[in-house]
């Protein structure tokens, strides 16, 4: 297959993170589509990399995962923190900053 | 061959990501995202990435999937109710909708000239050449090697970050007010409840146990409580 295949893979695959970012309201699946986003890149990041023969782009690629990792850690240490204090799961309520 | 498989794996991404985005119940979400990621561990296969693919599956679907199951159930079943809304969404809620599908189209139809609509005539081709062997590209000693030479700082920043996200999650998960009293407590008394502090999210807290010391550091002081009221 050619690479251009799999760019429209990844196009596709971050487009319906976005797509799930902007419309979902829970925080819980907003975070799942952020990850749908970066796999998303990190699809594009391989594809170029095994386009040109290098390997910068899976490294660039296993930092992305580091990162996510990260996020969903801090994410859902948030989501934790929010049900403890009974407030409500879900992002259109969520609009003050002050707790 | 490589064809077919790749058709295969590139519907199980891209209808594991639909799922994710419409399932109303989180946890089917966090199950279509696992099958998901499996998918698309096959395309870095098919793309040579061995090691990125394994670690996709063992350290994201296993690890940090693992992760979100447990937090789906610990926050329980918030499935959004969402089947009223979409009966009648109302003139406002239907123009929102039109404005996210509307934005979405946009977001493919740009995301997908700009990368397939570049001069890249590589883009057509099915990638550089490639040699099997022990050190060939995508094998852990690949990735290894360069990890380690050339993006060395890039390794170390990316482990400092684990280490800042690791202590920013038990900051933002511990508890905040203490615990309640409970009748059954049991305490043993060891020179490590006397060190630490109080409420720093230690086992013993976590299912309901408190140190005495500790109980009796936090009742001298009166607005230890009343800070973060639950």
């Amino acid at each position: 297959m050619s690479i251009a295949w799999y760019l429209a893979v990844s196009a596709i695959v971050f487009t319906l993170g976005a797509i799930g970012v902007i419309t979902r309201r829970n925080p819980l699946v907003v975070l799942l589509c952020l990850e749908l986003m970066l796999n998303g890149g990190n699809l594009a990041l391989i594809a170029f990399s095994r386009m040109w023969g290098n390997g910068d782009g899976q490294i660039l690629a296993i930092v992305v995962m580091t990162v996510a990792a990260c996020e969903v850690c801090i994410g859902l240490g948030m989501i934790v923190a929010l049900y403890r204090r009974h407030l409500p799961i879900d992002v259109d309520e969520l609009r003050e900053l002050q707790g | 061959m490589s064809s077919i498989l790749f058709f295969i794996a590139a519907i199980g991404v891209i209808s594991g990501a639909v799922g994710v985005v419409v399932l109303r119940n989180p946890f089917y979400s966090v199950l279509a995202l696992v099958g998901h990621l499996l998918s698309l561990a096959v395309l870095f296969l098919l793309l040579r990435a061995e090691f990125v693919a394994a670690i996709q599956v063992v350290i994201y679907a296993g690890a940090v999937m693992v992760l979100y199951v447990f937090v789906v159930a610990y926050v329980g079943d918030q499935t959004e109710p969402l089947g009223e809304r979409l009966r009648n969404p109302g003139a406002v809620g239907s123009q929102l909708r039109l404005g996210g599908a509307i934005v979405a189209g946009a977001l493919l139809v740009e995301l997908l000239i700009a990368l397939l609509g570049t001069g890249l005539q590589a883009i057509d081709g099915k990638g550089a050449g490639y040699s099997p062997g022990p050190e060939a590209f995508g094998t852990p000693a690949y990735i290894g090697k360069l990890l380690l030479t050339r993006f060395l700082l890039a390794f170390e920043v990316a482990s400092f970050l684990l280490l800042m996200a690791a202590v920013g999650g038990v900051v933002l998960a511990r508890r905040r007010h203490g615990l309640e009293e409970d009748d059954d407590e049991q305490d043993v008394l060891t020179p490590m409840n006397l060190l630490r502090p109080r409420s720093t999210g230690t086992m013993a807290e976590g299912i309901g146990r408190r140190p005495e010391g500790v109980h009796q550091a936090q009742t001298s002081r009166p607005d230890a409580g009343s800070r973060f009221t639950p």
